[in-house]
């Protein structure tokens, strides 16, 4: 009886042991199918929205999703979108993880140093946001700035803007060109707090842990709209400098040939109005270039 | 491997350890009287007082560090009555957002070391006391508490260790800790692996320093010498 009990027992150990190597090897076989195939697999974030993010179902949605897959079938190649947090996205790219990236990444030369940008495809420009009733809200500024070549109206809004900043806290994603700018000595030593996804700096504006935030002007009025909490944009528009040249598709700086595949298919989608129509869709106006 | 960017991270990492180091202290010394309060009410023999013991450490204990320190962070921050209140002027805060959510978590873990400790006191040495005439508080406080710490050290150092290793949450709410640090200086050179085996390190050279302090505690209060 007792030999039999533990024989039994041997087999149904043996069993458990041989169906996980046979399950192990099948999800090998089946990882190495996907590295194989034809796919072109992109990163983005999930949590930029209109840029990217997620519907209540946990699909990606979002103009660059939207965008991506046109892309590709003007490049005659199947789509994967996999999902990435944004600390984590260029490191990911270099270590293969998905082979581009459509994230709302601006062009900027300190990035430049790690990755590969194809030409831009759109571009927006950023803005403070502070909650209704700030003393902030009544800052005298142009509409809109440049950085790239600041003009002295420029100049004069970044002293006002510095002045305003000073002694707030100031909040911000984490290694976005908004922390860039923040960081940059353009608007003298801000009390900086930087926050893993733009939701979480949302949350803290609203709770008045912040006491004004910086991000994509589209990324606020998104918010605004669908928390209905009373955020304001002031102060002027900024773009160039620090804020870079534009939102274009992020490559591994070995794959020219990606490279070159992303960049036609970008000019074809532009000229044939594709890019347009889908920024005109998330944005409510048309961010293309 | 980028051996540059390692060495040159590697001052701003030190700075940032301290504020690890500043986080885990202060939360432990806060942690360690809560600890002690819930481990006396839990050897209290009143039912009540007992369960409420009890129920603190099973919920603090029963969930991640993780979402305590977000329940308390930007869970509180949402309550709007919250913000009017005095409280706000601490929750506003992140540091001592996180050092709450570390002290009620290490006070849950610490209660329950010194509960036990508490209760393998063997009767004969409370009752040798009482024979030579001393009252019970002092019983208490001169010969059951001493007994109950030195029983506890090496649960407690683990403890401890434990506690070090999550104030890397910290992060997580904007602090500039060691782990907060480090990310920050992936977010500018996108090279994880060398910057978090520098981290890594640095939380290693900690652990090994708790540890041997730990050891030299349990050496000196041994019953042995």
């Amino acid at each position: 009886m007792k030999y039999l009990f533990h024989k039994l027992l041997k087999e149904k150990i043996m069993n458990i042991i041989k169906k996980t190597i046979f399950s192990v090897l099948a999800s090998l076989l089946i990882i190495g199918n996907v590295y194989a195939s034809d796919k072109i697999k992109i990163g983005t974030e999930g949590a930029y929205p209109p840029w990217n993010s997620k519907d209540a179902s946990g699909k990606l949605i979002g103009f660059e999703v939207e965008l991506a897959y046109t892309l590709c079938r003007y490049i005659g190649k199947q789509c994967v979108i996999v999902e990435q947090d944004w600390d984590g996205m260029i490191p990911a790219l270099i270590m293969r993880k998905f082979d581009a990236i459509m994230a709302g990444m601006s062009i900027t030369d300190e990035r430049k140093k790690a990755i590969s940008f194809s030409q831009g495809y759109a571009d927006e420009v950023a803005s403070l946001a502070v909650m209704k009733g700030s003393d902030l809200e009544g800052m005298k500024t142009p509409a809109g700035i440049g950085l790239s070549s600041p003009n002295s109206d420029a100049k004069k809004a970044l002293k006002t803007i510095t002045a305003a900043l000073a002694g707030k806290t100031v909040c911000t994603q984490t290694g976005t060109i908004h922390q860039n700018f923040l960081e940059s000595g353009d608007v003298g030593k801000v009390n900086l707090r930087t926050y893993k996804t733009q939701d979480e700096v949302n949350l803290d504006l609203a709770s008045g842990r912040c006491d004004v935030a910086l991000a994509a002007a589209v990324a606020f009025s998104d918010y605004a709209e669908k928390s209905g909490k009373p955020v304001v944009l002031v102060g002027p528009t900024f773009s160039g400098g620090a804020f870079g040249n534009g939102v274009g598709v992020g490559i591994r700086q070995d794959d020219t040939e990606l490279l070159k595949a992303f960049n036609k298919a970008i000019d074809k989608a532009r000229k044939n109005g594709d890019i347009s129509r889908i920024a005109t869709k998330w944005f409510g106006f048309d961010a293309s270039m | 491997m980028d051996l540059e960017l390692m060495i040159g991270s590697l001052p701003k990492l030190l700075g940032a350890a301290v504020i690890t180091l500043k986080l885990l202290s202060v939360s432990l010394i806060i942690g360690l009287f809560i600890g002690l309060l819930f481990a006396i009410l839990r050897i209290n023999e009143n039912v009540i007082i007992n369960k409420f013991a009890y129920g603190y450490s099973y919920i603090f204990r029963g969930t991640p560090l993780l979402v305590q320190i977000f329940i308390i962070y930007f869970g509180l921050g949402q309550i709007e009555y919250l913000r009017s209140t005095f409280l706000w002027v601490v929750l506003k805060e992140p540091y001592w957002c996180a050092i709450i959510a570390f002290a009620l978590n290490t006070g849950a873990y610490t209660s329950e070391i010194l509960r036990s400790a508490f209760q393998t006191i063997k009767p004969g040495i409370i009752e040798a006391g009482k024979s030579l005439g001393i009252s019970n508080k002092i019983v208490f406080y001169k010969i059951q508490i001493p007994i109950a710490i030195r029983q506890s050290l090496p649960a407690y150092g683990n403890e401890i260790i434990l506690m070090m290793k999550g104030t890397s949450l910290a992060s997580t709410v904007t602090l500039m800790d060691l782990t907060g640090v480090a990310k920050y200086i992936i977010s500018t050179t996108f090279k994880p692996v060398e910057v978090f085996i520098v981290a890594g390190s640095i939380y290693l050279f900690m652990t090994f320093c708790i540890h041997n302090f730990i050891k030299f505690l349990e050496k000196k209060y041994s019953f042995n010498s």
